[in-house]
């Protein structure tokens, strides 16, 4: 039955002196992912004339639309995201007392 | 077919979540292998029953007076028996390590109730099983035995029940007005319409109803929270698609839900929190489609149901056995476990692209329904919202939790891979999220209505792949520039804190007020309320007895156990 208990965290094993990084520890690697998606991004962006949109909406049939809505939707997103940080964030322990 | 062999009902009209409940009654009774085996055994033994069962309504039983019906069977239910049934086997696997009879047992009533309250024909049945997640549930939550957990499924317990409290006041208006308990559908503009929908809304997380799901979620166990995310809420998506199919005003709301929820997401530390946060905005897509009505938008909702159940689960299954293994879940303290949990880590990226709805993954082929529909509709604003809502989750669900957990910053832990059982069950949810993205004409065969709808277009493909792959690209940039958010420990406030703040403070006050005020009247009969006053000051004040974050021994522990009793035995 429910008690106050608190169980134990695991222990963690952590990271050894000697270990090898890893294809992802790799600065160029990162680079690398990158510039695959900025290149994926503007391949997708060429080939929109040639896709036929079927929608009764015209804002679809502009070039490029979704890619441009998604960017700026998600930039949007995020900043204020941001902006609801200083509205609504407390410290952690904040209903504890 | 299955159903020949079983000619005759297996185990005669009984609901197949009844098999559930019933069965968990034997848990704590069972020895090790013996009960590992059983726990798994039930759902499938629940599922010949339900195969063994013909369309229409049965399993009638008289309650006080009413004609109860707690069995129907058609195919707006059965989508949702067979998911919820999948799910509860699924979730067995996951848990298969726990050594825990209350866990084991109330996730077993847990499911049952959910499966029973989707096949109850009448009101009654319903209200009886809706009751019964409520108080199932809330075990898994305070399963974890912490303060925190405690008191966060004291709160959950108060809204849980409070929807049941709802129901059945919209149940007894409607009977008192109609005569009938008749689970079918409601108008809205009518007393006992508005009741149930408030219900339906609370259960289901409706804007300024939400916030009970992500305060309660994140504090349940690792394999509670699994089973949370499928049972509760999708049951409240069945009742509304169920009662109100085409109610307009379900548009813009299921609109709000995609919406606003991602917001919160963005700068939630804790990541199964972020987690909780992205099933709103996934109910909100269903919400719309259920809104909208049409045989496509039903049929989408139904979908967007069953494959938001499995990568849902697996989301919360990679974060659960990331908790599992290293004690936290705060994006702030993870990061880099790639390297030792490779295989939690793949199956993270599975669920993620599957709530992102990446083409070849489930959510692509049953969310691109609902969006078509609100195309079809000419819902201009719906639709842009909807489109904004897939760019956001893919964000912050597809992107963030994996990056944050496995990649991003290194945190030096270096954890053991998932016990294998997680593995397993995590395994199998991923293969069946991407068979469901690559041959979606199985799942389309058991919607609700038949819809002939091709998935694979150049089209669907390209629009999406775009909106998703810039959503990506807005990610990169923003990491790269700096002006992503960190993710900080905190505490986001949310519409909770009215109830949680102000709201609780007046009523104590209030309370301690007036009992003190009589008392201050100074007359000798009244120096009685003074010490009520202070009795109750002392057991309820903020220092009391019943402030304490645990409620053994309160009211509601007691109401929890009465209610779950008085279920079980209404059925004998």
């Amino acid at each position: 039955m429910p008690t106050d208990r608190t169980p134990e965290p695991p222990e963690v094993p952590m990271k050894d002196a000697d270990e090898q990084p890893t294809w992802f520890d790799k600065k160029k690697n990162v680079n690398l992912i990158c510039f695959v998606l900025y290149g994926v991004s503007a391949l997708l962006l060429l080939i929109d004339p040639f896709v036929h949109k079927h929608g009764p909406f015209a804002i679809e049939h502009w070039w490029g639309f979704y890619g441009i809505y998604g960017f700026v939707g998600c930039v949007f997103l995020v900043l204020a995201a941001k902006e609801l940080r200083k509205m609504v964030m407390r410290r952690e322990d904040y209903y504890d007392d | 077919m299955m159903t020949d062999l079983l000619a005759t009902p297996l185990l005669g009209e009984l609901s197949p979540g009844l098999v559930l409940i019933l069965g968990a009654v034997l848990v704590p009774f069972l020895p090790g292998v013996l009960r590992k085996v059983y726990l798994l055994a039930l759902p499938l033994v629940a599922f010949l029953q339900l195969l063994s069962l013909e369309h229409g309504l049965m399993g009638a039983m008289p309650l006080m007076g009413l004609e109860l019906t707690t069995v129907r069977i058609d195919r707006l239910s059965l989508i949702f028996g067979y998911i919820f049934l999948l799910a509860a086997f699924l979730n067995t696997i996951y848990a298969l390590h726990i050594r825990d009879w209350v866990q084991e047992a109330s996730a077993l009533v847990y499911a049952g109730s959910a499966i029973g309250a989707v096949f109850a024909g009448d009101l009654v049945t319903l209200f009886l099983f809706w009751e019964g997640t409520a108080i199932s549930s809330v075990f898994l939550i305070w399963a974890s035995r912490t303060p925190a957990a405690m008191a966060a499924g004291q709160r959950y317990l108060i809204v849980q029940i409070g929807s049941g409290v709802l129901l059945l006041a919209g149940t007894m208006v409607h009977y008192g007005q109609t005569g009938s308990i008749a689970f079918d559908s409601f108008d809205y503009q009518t007393t006992a319409g508005l009741l149930i929908l408030l219900s339906f809304g609370i259960k289901c997380a409706f804007p300024f109803l939400h916030n009970w799901l992500q305060d309660a979620y994140p504090e349940a166990t690792v394999t509670g929270t699994v089973m949370l995310s499928a049972f509760t809420t999708k049951l409240a998506i069945y009742a509304l698609a169920r009662g109100y199919a085409g109610t307009e005003v379900l548009v813009p709301i299921g609109a709000a839900m995609t919406a606003f929820p991602i917001f919160y997401a963005v700068i939630e530390n804790d990541l199964r929190r972020v987690l909780a946060y992205s099933l709103n905005n996934q109910l909100g897509f269903m919400v719309v489609g259920i809104g909208i009505g049409t045989d496509l938008a039903i049929a989408g909702a139904a979908a967007h149901a069953f494959c938001h159940i499995l990568y849902k689960a697996l989301l919360f299954m990679s974060m659960g056995a990331v908790l599992l293994r290293t004690g936290t879940a705060k994006g702030s303290e993870l990061g880099g476990l790639f390297r030792t949990m490779p295989w939690t880590a793949t199956f993270c990226a599975v669920g993620a692209a599957s709530i992102s709805a990446f083409p070849l993954f489930s959510g692509f082929v049953s969310k691109s329904l609902i969006i078509s529909a609100a195309l079809k509709g000419e819902y201009f604003v719906t639709w842009m919202i909807l489109l904004f809502a897939s760019a956001g989750v893919f964000h912050h669900s597809g992107i963030k939790i994996p990056f944050f957990a496995f990649f991003a910053h290194d945190s030096g832990m270096r954890p053991k891979e998932a016990p294998k059982n997680m593995l397993v069950a995590m395994g199998i949810t991923s293969a069946l999220c991407i068979g469901i993205g690559v041959l979606p004409g199985l799942l389309y065969s058991i919607l609700p209505y038949d819809v002939t709808y091709h998935s694979y277009t150049v089209e669907h493909v390209v629009t999406q792949l775009q909106l998703l792959i810039f959503s990506a690209l807005a990610f990169t940039v923003l990491m790269r520039t700096g002006l992503y958010p960190p993710e900080l420990k905190s505490t986001n406030l949310d519409s909770d804190w009215f109830w949680r703040r102000p709201v609780a403070k007046a009523a104590w006050g209030t309370l301690t007020g007036v009992l003190a005020g009589w008392a201050a009247l100074g007359q000798r009969g009244l120096s009685a309320s003074a010490r009520i006053a202070k009795g109750l000051y002392s057991q309820h004040g903020p220092t009391g007895t019943l402030a304490r974050t645990r409620p053994t021994g309160s009211m509601a522990i007691w109401m929890a156990v009465l209610l779950l009793m008085f279920l079980v035995t209404s059925f004998f």
